[in-house]
């Protein structure tokens, strides 16, 4: 079956916050080496979504699978899963007691359990790939914003995930941090990193997408190839929430 | 016999070489009680600000719940007690109520060892609380999805900031404490304040005696209080570091790559 190279397949998630529902039964599937770009309006339940599938919230319904078998079951605790499925936040969320290095490593060494200087090589080399190993000894209240959010993809690709979860990751930074990082994800995709991102970075989904879901109040409202999504949606929804971006886009041009 | 002094420093001088080894053993009592008591009432507050904040766990067992929320409110109960009420009651009832209720005949100074400390404890814990509170709930999560549990994150990530965020606090019970020892003097711990009130009576020489006590209690305090200062200081570390070399991405230009890309 085709399920068998999908390494995410998210069935039947619905997640309420008390009496709200603010998932109603959500369905994909994330195949390997897939960027998979989520969108969608404010308050339309993206971060939930993203946030349930490592567990930062418990789903109310449904099941996700990881390489075909439901997470509880492939893995006896948690926080093994979570070492295979990266997260990258908004807010980038350091640690703000340890340095850079020291960033990538603690879960290498606390979680792991990868002996110190094993863990250091490959926090380094993880800096490296971010461009980021000049700052190794710095201390994040020291760096700037795209810098913080390079570190903390260091941070997550230092335990080697299958899968890289990423809300927004650009969301909280200054226009001219915004293209550090986005240089850093294409990098990623380039190479074959599974990824799962919630973004308003509308010319990253159609450039890196390998597919593109558009998520309203709780709903997959369509979900295709970036081409499709973009250039040919289907549904109204997709095509007024679309149209923000293309009229920004347009008035882009105009300013030039 | 020797002629009595005269004059105010007459008097102080007289006084010192009197019972200057009396007033030093009472401020090294107090200075003992005060930094022990603080001491061990951190670790109280530490492990109470820990229990306090430890998250419901919904896959528990109905017993471990019940057993943390619990323990929970008697730790509740412990910090309001003894914030509620004077130190000096409290001396008084645990060293009275220890010998009546239980036979236990326990020694003034380890009375005050206990008093100060479950004092502070209680202090402690609220500021341990709100020093956990205070770090942003974010890096909690960070550690929590890079595989941490919660007590691998509180340990490595939450607490050191917590405590560190909470030091001024540390230094202000101990020299709170320095001063707040002298109502020990009520089960008769022979601190500064009860040497004092000893030495006075012989002469009748209250002002001189407790002038120098004022003194002494001064220089222990504001020596605290800088030594303190200075200890944040060094934990900060240095403001800078040493960069290794040029940071390759970031783009002094603004240029978004991939939108220029597709011009
Ligand atoms: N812990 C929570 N408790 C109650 N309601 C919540 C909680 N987290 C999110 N919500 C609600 O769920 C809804 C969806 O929130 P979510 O953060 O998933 O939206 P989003 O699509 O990520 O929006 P944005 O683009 O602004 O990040 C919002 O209305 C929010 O108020
Ligand atoms: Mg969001």
């Amino acid at each position: 079956m085709i399920e068998a190279n999908n390494i995410l397949c998210v069935k039947g998630l619905k997640k309420s916050f008390g009496e709200r529902e603010i998932l109603k039964g959500i369905d994909f599937e994330v195949k390997k080496s897939d960027v998979v770009c989520i969108i969608g309006p404010s308050g339309s339940g993206k971060s939930t979504l993203i946030r349930c599938v490592n567990f930062l919230e418990e789903p109310t319904e449904g099941t996700i699978e990881y390489e075909g078998q439901e997470v509880h079951q492939a893995f006896k605790k948690l926080p093994l899963y979570r070492t295979k499925v990266g997260m990258v936040f908004q807010q980038f969320n350091l640690f703000n007691n340890m340095s850079v290095v020291e960033n990538c490593m603690v879960g290498q060494v606390k979680v792991l359990h990868i002996d110190k200087e094993e863990a250091r090589k490959t926090a380094l080399q993880n800096l490296e790939y971010v461009g980021m190993a000049g700052y190794m000894n710095a201390k994040p209240s020291q760096l700037s914003g795209g810098q913080k959010q390079r570190v903390a993809i260091a941070r997550a690709l230092a335990l080697k995930p299958e899968v890289l979860l990423m809300d927004e990751p650009t969301s909280a930074l200054d226009p001219e941090m915004v293209g550090e990082v986005l240089t850093v994800m294409k990098k990623l995709a380039d190479q074959g990193l599974t990824m799962v991102v919630v973004t308003h970075e509308m010319a990253f989904a159609k450039e890196v997408a390998t597919k593109v879901i558009f998520i309203d109040q709780g709903v997959i409202a369509e979900q295709g190839t970036a081409d499709d999504l973009f250039l040919h949606p289907q549904k109204q929804r997709t095509r007024d929430f679309l149209s923000r971006f293309n009229v920004l886009s347009h008035q882009n041009e105009e300013d030039k | 016999m020797a002629t009595l002094p005269t004059t105010f420093f007459g008097w102080v001088h007289f006084l010192l070489l009197q019972y200057g080894e009396v007033l030093f053993k009472g401020a090294c009592v107090t200075l003992l009680l005060a930094i022990v008591g603080t001491f061990i009432g951190c670790v109280i507050g530490l492990v109470v600000g820990i229990v306090e904040t430890i998250p419901e766990d919904k896959d528990a067992s109905f017993f471990s719940r019940a057993l943390l929320k619990t323990e929970k409110r008697i730790l509740d109960a412990y910090v309001e007690i003894f914030r509620g009420t004077p130190m000096i009651v409290q001396a008084m009832v645990v060293y009275y109520g220890a010998m009546s209720l239980f036979s236990i005949d326990m020694s003034p100074m380890f009375a005050g060892f206990f008093v100060v400390s479950i004092n502070t404890g209680a202090y402690m814990a609220e500021s341990m609380r709100g020093g956990i509170d205070s770090i942003d709930q974010g890096q909690k999560e960070a550690a929590i999805a890079i595989g941490m549990d919660h007590f691998q994150a509180m340990r490595c990530v939450i607490l050191p900031q917590a405590v560190r965020n909470i030091l001024p606090q540390i230094g202000n019970n101990l020299i709170i404490n320095i001063k707040d020892t002298s109502v020990l003097n009520v089960i008769s711990v022979t601190e500064l304040y009860f040497a004092s009130k000893s030495a006075a009576g012989v002469y009748y020489k209250y002002f001189e005696i407790f002038f120098i006590t004022c003194i002494v209690y001064f220089i222990m305090t504001f020596t605290a209080s800088r030594l303190l200062r200075w200890w944040e200081k060094r934990l900060d570390g240095p403001r800078d570091y040493q960069l290794v070399e040029y940071d390759p991405l970031a783009d002094p230009c603004g240029i978004h790559p991939i939108a220029t890309k597709k011009q």
